[in-house]
């Protein structure tokens, strides 16, 4: 069960409307390496973790991962505030005016809609959060790139705290790959769905 | 609405259950640190009391039970996160 809590994990925004900003923020929002991506492959992956810890961790940062999709949202609506039709014309974001209007949407900064293809569970422990770091880098990545281009500073203080966010994720990821890892060199081996004593 | 106030006490509020988040996370990984614990459950005590504070005055923070409201049914009220 989830409840909704009524605020955002950290405030969101914006020096003025940009629809050229929002074009390119929205992939975080639906794209390969977005939040969405993120909270549904963390809290899908759980299910087939060795370890209560492990179960815990996933659960975790995939509901932050949620709170992060919010502040997403929060940032796309804020920075497309008061556009007209013409305006995303202009902004060359003519697709989300004609399929959209001012409604959010899951896709990437190319219009890509969001896919399940874009999440991996292979339920092996390993392969999984091996698959969680490298989302955790290819998302700071991202923020990174958006940061690059952006000179809105109130922007940039929430694309900061989320790429901050990353960093920690992957550390903590990190540290359950290393207990996993320390659990099979006693003689633990993965055997399809559960460990088992190699003999 | 006293928007600069609210704003304020939202801040305490956030600021707080980032404390808690990052030691909740930390915890998840290193649950035998007695100091980490510690500082997560005093977090834990100021939000609830913060909480409670800016429920006062803007209304239930949480939806299905996990906050009181005042009559007429305070939930519905704006504005929502995103709109502030």
């Amino acid at each position: 069960m989830w409840i909704y809590e009524k605020k955002l994990e950290h405030p969101v925004n914006v020096s003025c409307p940009n629809l050229k900003l929002a074009k390119m923020v929205i992939t975080q929002y639906g794209g390969p390496d977005g939040e969405l991506s993120a909270s549904l492959r963390y809290i899908n992956q759980r299910y087939s973790m060795p370890f209560d810890k492990a179960k815990a961790l996933l659960t975790d940062i995939g509901t932050e991962e949620m709170a992060h999709m919010e502040m997403i949202a929060a940032l796309v609506y804020k920075l497309v505030d008061g556009a007209s039709p013409r305006d995303f014309v202009e902004a060359g974001w003519e697709g989300q005016w004609t399929q959209h209007d001012h409604g959010l949407f899951w896709t990437d900064t190319n219009g890509v809609p969001w896919s399940a293809k874009y999440i991996a569970c292979l339920g092996d422990p390993i392969t999984d959060l091996v698959e969680d770091m490298a989302a955790e880098q290819k998302a700071r990545a991202t923020y990174e790139h958006l940061i690059a281009a952006s000179d809105d500073e109130c922007v940039n203080d929430t694309l900061r705290f989320l790429w901050e966010r990353e960093v920690v994720h992957f550390q903590r990821f990190g540290e359950m790959l290393n207990e996993v890892q320390e659990y099979m060199a006693k003689c633990n081996v993965w055997n399809g769905h559960k460990f088992e004593k190699s003999k | 609405m006293n928007c600069e106030k609210q704003l304020a006490m939202l801040k305490r509020l956030q600021e707080m259950e980032f404390v808690a988040i990052e030691l909740n996370l930390y915890l998840d990984t290193h649950p035998c640190d007695e100091e980490a614990l510690n500082d997560f459950n005093c977090a834990a005590e100021a939000i609830m009391k913060l909480k409670q504070e800016y429920e006062a005055e803007y209304g239930p923070l949480m939806n299905f039970g996990f906050s009181l409201s005042k009559s007429p049914w305070q939930w519905v009220e704006g504005p929502w996160p995103w709109e502030i």
